[in-house]
């Protein structure tokens, strides 16, 4: 039984074939890296795999469940969490609040119970918060836990995002560009949390990257696209030395 | 200035974060509590009309502040909480028991608007719910044999448990205690999960359904609560007026109705009590002026305009309301000398490329 799968993946925008024929599989455990040349369609495949978009064409699998005519919210319920290229949180509440909707999926009080503030309620805020805080002394947001999200730097934000998608618990974690925007510095640290998100708290990991240091350094297994076609699969070293990713980022010597 | 030093969890789910709270908010409440005893009858009359109002400002910025969706057809669920109230009065059924089917009843119609809010945003859900009120107006006077037509329907004064609270006391405070619990209600939802579910819409679609959010539900969910208190707010408008017909409650009122949130404040439960208290007093001030001003002048349409420039004024100059400006204050005193321009102005948001359609 695979972990995750994708089987002859693709969707079209009209006549703008983004994603073509595309078939994977994670394993558990892995850090399993998507790349390509902008416009390859690795943002596409993520949102497909959110089922965002619907697809064309081909299935998803996800340990062996078939997800590809779920509701889209009932992806996260079976422990898939994503972040955003372009960072998507919720501006205009602390960062503890955004963490504590990261626990959405966990929520076992009723809304009559809600209304009321039961001790029920109370009980599940405080366990609620108590696993949000786990997340926060692994990322180190401490400083930042009642700040407005609207008001902190582009770099805090990223990694906020990152504590969202872990607060669901997911079994499986899509980063989109983890490290797009940040300063070496940044880049770094996120290198050292995704190896221990990977290794520590044992998460799959599937990501889109361009920073290709950082591929090396924690995926296990690439993937690479151009055109929304896969031309390359393999180790990180493999997929560089690849002719056709050369050819496909730096163009056919003449 | 004061710092909290935080030492549990808990601390954060408090209701009052701080002993200052407890005095400001309790000596609130003994004033207001006091009130019937110190204000005269025409007082009494405005009070219940702010608290009536401040019900429907909790309503509407449940939907509008917290969720993130407009609603122009306020009105009608107001006009639905009066008119269940109304009939059910009328065939004795006691208030116990008709305060709650109007909450019911539209919490239902709530509910039934909320779907097309599922693929509506902004000024075409504004069309839509706009369109909903001009409905509803025109079914109470036409549906004759229900709702009496154009000619209305009378109230009489509410009777709870043998008491009678048909007079200006009574009202109020049976008016205070359903204020006072629609606040809780709502400051207990937004401290659980379903209140930052209506954050999370508000703030982003995608991530929230993402988060595993189901949009639908919970656009409904919104859309049925702020009616539910829309509904209880008509059930005591019926009685406070004591006499109902549609034209009442036509889309000029819903205006006025989101006028509370706007001036208030947009997300801050705050801003409804004073959005509600402002637009109650406002017309008095201006007919207090009309004394002063020349009579080419004090006509019957500057009320509408001194609204209407109230409103533009707000939104350009003080986008987060009455409460925001007193927020602004309070920083200003707090940090006294170091409040500096632009404290409040919200960061322009990055680039934001996945959006659901």
């Amino acid at each position: 039984m695979s972990f995750f799968k994708v089987e002859n993946l693709g969707i079209h925008f009209g006549g703008v074939v983004a994603v073509d024929k595309v078939s994977f599989e994670v394993k558990r455990g892995e850090c399993y890296t998507i790349i390509g040349p902008n416009g390859a369609g690795k943002t596409t495949i993520f949102n497909l795999i959110g089922l965002i978009y619907p697809a064309t064409s081909g299935k998803l699998f996800f340990e062996s469940k078939e997800l590809t005519n779920m509701a889209p919210h009932k992806v996260a319920d079976l422990g898939i969490a994503r972040t955003f290229q372009n960072i998507e949180l919720f501006e205009h509440a602390t960062v503890l609040q955004n963490l504590l909707i990261g626990r959405h999926r966990h929520r076992k009080t009723s809304l009559w119970q809600e209304l009321l503030f039961t001790p029920s309620v109370r009980a599940a805020e405080l366990a609620q918060r108590e696993a949000v805080e786990k997340v926060i002394d692994f990322l180190d947001l401490a400083k930042v836990r009642d700040s407005l999200v609207a008001g902190l730097p582009y770099g805090v934000r990223k990694v906020v995002e990152l504590g969202r998608a872990l607060a669901t618990e997911p079994r499986l974690l899509l980063l989109d560009e983890p490290s797009s925007g940040l300063n070496p510095e940044e880049t770094d640290d996120m290198a050292f949390w995704i190896e221990d998100i990977k290794r520590h708290l044992g998460v799959t990991v599937l990501m889109v990257e361009h920073d290709m240091n950082l591929v090396s350094r924690v995926s296990d297994r690439v993937l690479a696209l151009n055109l929304g076609a896969v031309i390359a699969e393999g180790t990180p070293a493999e997929v560089q030395a690849h002719p056709a990713v050369i050819e496909a980022y730096l163009g056919k010597t003449a | 200035m004061r710092f909290l030093f935080k030492t549990g969890y808990a601390q954060d789910l408090r209701l009052f974060k701080h002993g200052g709270q407890v005095f400001w908010y309790g000596l609130l409440l003994a004033l207001l509590l006091g009130a019937p005893f110190a204000v005269g009858e025409y007082g009494m009359s405005q009070l219940h009309f702010i608290l009536i109002y401040s019900i429907v400002g909790l309503g509407l910025m449940l939907l509008v502040g917290f969720t993130g969706q407009i609603s122009l057809g306020h009105a009608a669920f107001l006009a639905v909480g009066a008119y269940t109230e109304a009939l059910l009065q009328a065939r004795g059924v006691p208030f116990f028991v008709s305060l709650p089917m109007a909450a019911l009843f539209s919490a239902a119609l709530g509910w039934i608007l909320g779907l097309p809010a599922l693929r509506l945003k902004g000024i075409y859900l504004a069309i839509a719910t706009f369109a909903f009120n001009i409905i509803v107006e025109e079914v109470l006077a036409r549906w004759e044999g229900l709702t009496g037509g154009n000619s209305g329907l009378h109230l009489k004064p509410i009777e709870l448990f043998g008491m009678d609270f048909g007079g200006d006391a009574g009202f109020y405070y049976l008016c205070l205690a359903l204020t006072i619990l629609s606040i809780l209600a709502l400051m207990n939802l937004l401290r659980s999960p379903t209140g930052r579910a209506f954050v999370a819409i508000r703030d982003s679609e995608i991530s929230a359904s993402c988060m595993g959010v189901n949009l639908a539900t919970y656009k409904t969910l919104s859309f049925a609560l702020s009616a539910a208190f829309t509904g209880i707010a008509g059930a005591l408008y019926a009685h406070k007026v004591t006499f109902i017909s549609p034209e009442q409650f036509t889309l000029l009122q819903s205006i006025e109705l989101i006028t509370i949130v706007i001036l208030g404040g947009v997300g801050f439960i705050h801003g409804a009590v004073l959005g509600a208290a402002f637009i109650i007093v406002l017309p008095q001030i201006i007919s207090l002026a009309k004394d002063y001003l020349p009579s080419n002048i004090a006509g019957s349409g500057l009320q509408a305009v001194v609204f209407g420039l109230v409103l533009i004024t707000f939104i350009i100059f003080e986008p987060l309301g009455l409460y925001g400006r007193w927020l602004k204050i309070r920083t200003w005193f707090e940090l006294f000398p170091f409040y500096r321009q632009g404290m409040f102005r919200r960061q322009k948001s990055y680039m934001k490329s996945e959006r659901l359609r």
